[in-house]
């Protein structure tokens, strides 16, 4: 019951781009065409889970241990941008075609805030008990790129049809319009507050 | 002159909010209210500040196949220390930014700014650059902040950052007009899609108006001209 409440509280009521605007950038940014957005998710899934996991484990079993948790952050970081060029050495090899269409986005997930928040996240300590046990934690960062991927997805595919669609006057095309239906898509999100 | 317009193109040409838009996390986050807003602005300016000479500094050493790790390391350093230093004197600031001031250290503004401009240039541009951009930065959300709640909330209400009391409060309407929404975060993305939009508008409209001043100036100074020759 816990886990299913973490889980829908990551992925719906607290979701990290539409209601705690992280990783703006390449939500606006590679959401033109709903295939670069779902390999966008993809990629971004996979440095959330596994550096949050790394985080997790770096902080809890190492750092905490040698009273070094002012390195967090630094340390953190590090691992993350690791993640990212394997990542991106990965898709290069084996998807091309998604390497291409995904441009500078990809080695600026390294950036993306999504990942370095569900790390600090993890690491969060009230009291002197960790917030997450291994397994929320788990289930926590695995919610949190789900939440991700489905705000993403969707958006892109209301771009997609806006753009053949609509007549908008100049000044609205582009980022305006853009940042406008996020905003109607966060107040549509707002209805499930009420879930929890 | 020409340092002055490091700083001013720093600030509005390439402004990063409502030009560039990068960097839109902590400006969406952060900007519900007047006071955070500012609050975030001077950490952004403290840390482009430092990050960019820094990075300037030693430039020379950098290989340039591992500069993005560097720079990484660099700022991350940086905001480890603003956050330490904020906890400690700003606390109530500090507990209002949350995690936004710890990422900072990913912010692309800092990055496009270290990047694209203190790799290349000298320390004094590089600090001029930092200026313009932070300043650029504070007035973004100041902006934003300011709109917000002003529609959300019909007042402007000043807190201290040591201890969260308010300095002062300005009630422009009464609280039963506002539009609460424009407080919460997805008022964020709504304001900020509006005032965007706005400001795409007046772009063009300044250039237009800049290019017919210089023009009714060139032709004033042809004027005295043509008369004397027609003399």
């Amino acid at each position: 019951m816990d886990i299913l409440l973490i889980a829908l509280a990551a992925i719906l009521v607290n979701n990290v781009v539409l209601s705690r605007f992280l990783g703006i950038c390449s939500f606006l940014g590679a959401t033109k065409k709903a295939t670069s957005a779902i390999g966008m998710s993809l990629a971004l899934a996979f440095v959330v889970i596994f550096g949050g996991i790394i985080s997790y484990s770096l902080y809890f079993f190492i750092l905490v241990p040698l009273n070094l948790e002012f390195l967090r952050l630094v340390s953190f970081i590090l691992v993350i941008a690791s993640l990212v060029q394997f990542v991106e050495m990965f898709i290069k090899r084996y998807v091309p075609s998604l390497y291409k269409s995904l441009g500078i986005y990809l080695p600026l997930i390294t950036t993306n805030c999504v990942v370095l928040t569900v790390a600090l996240d993890v690491a969060a300590v009230s009291g002197t008990v960790p917030d997450y046990t291994f397994l929320t934690m788990v289930v926590y960062v695995v919610a949190s790129a789900i939440g991700f991927g489905l705000v993403t997805i969707l958006f892109s595919y209301i771009q997609e049809r806006l753009a053949n669609t609509a007549a908008m006057p100049k000044a609205f095309q582009g980022p305006a319009s853009a940042l406008l239906i996020a905003g109607l898509m966060a107040i549509a999100f707002l209805g499930f507050k009420g879930m929890i | 002159m020409k340092k002055l317009r490091i700083i001013l193109d720093g600030a509005f040409k390439n402004n990063s909010t409502f030009i560039m838009l990068l960097g839109l996390c902590p400006v969406l986050a952060t900007t519900s209210g007047v006071s955070s807003a500012l609050g975030m602005g001077l950490a952004m300016l403290a840390v482009i500040i430092v990050s960019n000479v820094v990075v300037s500094l030693i430039r020379h050493l950098i290989p340039n196949e591992i500069r993005i790790p560097v720079m990484i390391v660099i700022i991350a350093t940086i905001v480890t220390v603003v956050e330490m230093l904020m906890k400690a004197y700003l606390p109530d600031l500090a507990a209002n930014l949350g995690v936004y001031l710890s990422i900072i250290v990913v912010n692309c503004v800092i990055f496009a700014r270290a990047e694209s401009f203190a790799l290349k240039n000298g320390v004094l541009d590089s600090f001029l650059d930092a200026i313009g951009t932070g300043l650029g930065f504070i007035l973004s959300v100041f902006l934003l902040g300011f709109a917000r709640e002003l529609v959300g909330t019909g007042a402007i209400d000043f807190k201290s950052f040591i201890n969260g009391e308010t300095l002062f409060l300005v009630r422009i309407f009464p609280q039963q007009y506002a539009i609460s929404i424009f407080v919460e975060n997805s008022g964020a993305f709504i304001m900020l899609g509006l005032l965007v939009a706005l400001i795409a508008y007046l772009v063009p409209q300044v250039g237009a108006w800049k290019e017919n001043r210089a023009k009714a100036k060139a032709q004033n100074s042809l004027k005295p001209n043509l008369e004397t020759e027609a003399k």
